[in-house]
């Protein structure tokens, strides 16, 4: 277990080094430079000005030669500053990944739930009633776009009702949990309802085939009740292909929540990279894009150990 | 129905007439409408079992007889349809609704499926498997049930059983697993027992061990077992009486050593020919030509006439009754006298 665990990590790192090369050299195949910019927002600079500020900053150098440069201090715990914000990317990026971390949390608990609540009811009767209505709903939640689906819960509770903020993410200093949560409540619906109709598909279909599976007979030919054999013999076998599933929407929700993050002004991971590449505050896209890819990594890891611990013939060594 | 058999061929079955018998079945019957015709899978079939005694159900795939297990434990397919009465112990079960079902199952009428491999639940340990048998039944707490398990586990052959009752299905092989099974279908020391081909996914040596397990746990806790297997190796060896079923229907009846010595339907004799002999060489293994009729509901003669080698116009055109032509026999076919 241990052994694995760090054969696992060592295979992250290696990724993420190869990421960083990728990402590294996709911005250096960009064209211009900070200090293009800089000319571009001050007529005074000449050309020499330019030159000189590039060799002061090694962008005279080759790509190559600047990653290493980056890399080593890179491993040595300085990601560089932010060329917007003028402040260390980690500063930007800490706020970023904790309001991200709630929303998708938030999103996944809750979305992981419903889905396999409502994956499972479905799957007991298929094609019946409660099939139906959940399947109608579904599709719905997957065809809906984001944007819209946004916009309609804040038209609604925020504007009509006025029960919850439309946007933002709550004072500094909040003087109760509900004060810093119910700016949650409107994004995190959002991405719940964006993401609960593929996964109770999933979950739905997955219940159905375990369902008609021997062990079934056989614990009702035990004489187990239909709940019984429903959630302590079907669940747990059904579980193990809903976590991978969840496991790998955990990366795609950290960096994918753009819209959400967009639409309820959040200044989360997604909307950092996006504003940063926009920006060409290179630094910061950077260093964003590695931990998206460091998060999605994790969900993958996270995904497969709870595949191990919940199907026993999978072993995790 | 039973009664009245007797009445036509007295003495018969005069050991049984002082044991009454556990399972009574009586013109079962399992359809599975549809919008099309619908399929009657099991015709009216009746037979009982006594106590401490094996009766072998005999047939190809297809015949009916696994649907006529399920049918014992109320576990017809929603979309099917069960009629006919079956008695356990004098009450009758044919009435019992849903909720009263998973009462007698695994109490009192046990399964034992013919896979192994795919009847346990991969993600339970097998203690806990045999264990819920237990608390759901008798409700014993989860340490007692616990040390039931494994007690269980040792009745049925497995050694170091605490071990191996903490192990998952896939960490066992093939006869273990059947043990384990046998041993969760036994747990409740269950008046009927049902198994439904349940070695025919072991291999030969352990098909023997598991068959000589069976016998011995059927004469400690002396409960009637209905074996059903189109071996008809293992069942003229298991079975004190047999049933074979073609097409959802019995088509003959006898005690085993009756049935093997002197097969009377042309279909019973076809299957015991087709059973290969060691030591005789043979070109060719003798089969039935052709397959079981897939709509055989609708066949107006007798169902095995498209294949049998003796059958002529009047075959395909009334359909024939079992009816008892020996002492202790009964067999549905227009051409035994």
């Amino acid at each position: 277990m241990t052994l694995y665990l760090l054969r696992r990590l060592f295979g992250m790192a290696l990724v993420l080094l190869a990421m960083s090369f990728v990402v590294y050299g996709l911005i250096g195949l960009m064209p211009g430079d900070p200090i293009d910019l800089m000319v571009m927002s001050n007529p005074g600079m000449t050309a020499a000005d330019a030159d000189r500020l590039r060799a002061l900053h090694g962008l005279d150098q080759p790509l190559i030669i600047r990653y290493w440069r980056w890399l080593t201090a890179a491993l040595s715990g300085d990601f560089g500053f932010s060329r917007v914000y003028a402040r260390p990317t980690l500063e930007i990026i800490g706020p970023a990944l904790w309001q991200t971390t709630k929303l998708v949390s938030l999103t996944l608990v809750i979305g992981s739930l419903l889905s396999v609540l409502l994956g499972v009811a479905a799957a007991i009767r298929p094609r019946g009633k409660f099939d139906t209505i959940v399947s109608f709903f579904s599709f719905a939640g997957i065809s809906l776009p984001t944007f819209w689906l946004a916009l309609i819960l804040i038209l609604v509770f925020a504007v009509r009702l006025g029960w919850l903020p439309a946007s933002g993410m709550g004072p500094s200093d909040p003087s109760s949990l509900w004060d810093s949560l119910r700016y949650l409540v409107l994004p995190v619906s959002t991405l719940v309802i964006a993401n609960v109709g593929g996964l109770t598909r999933f979950a739905r279909s997955s219940m159905i085939e375990t369902l008609r599976m021997d062990f079934i007979r056989t614990a009702r030919a035990k004489g187990a009740r239909s709940a019984r054999v429903v959630w302590r013999h079907a669940l747990p076998n059904a579980l193990t292909s809903v976590v991978t599933i969840i496991g790998l929407n955990f990366g795609t929700l950290l960096s994918g929540a753009l819209v959400t993050e967009t639409m309820f002004a959040q200044r989360g991971l997604g909307k950092t990279i996006y504003d940063a590449v926009l920006g060409n505050d290179f630094n910061l896209a950077l260093v964003a894009l590695l931990f998206a890819t460091f998060a999605t990594l994790l969900g993958n890891l996270l995904a497969d150990l709870a595949y191990a611990w919940l199907d026993p013939r999978v072993s995790v060594t | 129905m039973r009664s009245d058999r007797l009445d036509e061929a007295p003495g018969q079955d005069l050991p049984r007439l002082s044991v009454p018998p556990v399972l009574e079945v009586d013109g079962l019957t399992v359809d599975f409408p549809s919008p099309h015709g619908g399929k009657r899978v099991v015709d009216g079939i009746s037979y009982s079992i006594a106590r401490g005694r094996t009766l072998g159900v005999v047939g190809e795939s297809g015949c009916g007889k696994s649907m006529t297990a399920l049918a014992l434990l109320g576990l017809v397919p929603s979309s099917g349809r069960m009629t006919g009465r079956i008695t356990l112990n004098g009450r009758s079960l044919s009435d019992l609704s849903a909720k009263d079902w998973p009462d007698v199952r695994g109490q009192r009428i046990a399964l034992v499926f013919q896979e192994p491999m795919t009847a346990l639940n991969p993600a339970m340990r097998i203690g806990d498997q045999i264990a819920e048998v237990l608390t759901i039944h008798e409700g014993l707490r989860k340490t007692e049930a616990r040390e039931r398990a494994i007690e269980q586990l040792r009745l049925v052959g497995i050694p170091s059983a605490a071990e191996r009752a903490k192990a998952y299905p896939h960490q066992l092989s093939g006869g273990m697993r059947q043990r384990a099974v046998i041993a969760m279908a036994l747990a409740c020391r269950p008046d009927v027992l049902i198994a439904d081909e349940p070695t025919t996914a072991l291999d030969v040596t352990i098909q023997a061990q598991i068959l000589e397990l069976m016998q011995q746990l059927q004469d400690e806790i002396g409960m009637a077992v209905q074996f059903i297997s189109h071996n008809l190796a293992v069942v003229s060896e298991i079975a004190d009486d047999v049933i074979v079923m073609y097409a959802g229907q019995i088509v003959e009846r006898a005690s085993s050593a009756d049935l093997f010595a002197e097969p009377l339907h042309p279909y019973t004799q076809g299957l015991i020919e087709t059973l290969p002999e060691i030591g005789r060489a043979q070109d060719e293994l003798p089969v039935i030509a052709g397959t079981v009729p897939s709509h055989y509901h609708d066949i107006p003669g007798c169902r095995f006439a498209g294949r049998c080698p003796k059958a002529d116009a009047s075959c395909r055109a009334v359909a024939p009754a079992l009816r008892p032509v020996r002492l202790g026999r009964e067999v549905a076919c227009h051409k035994v006298s």
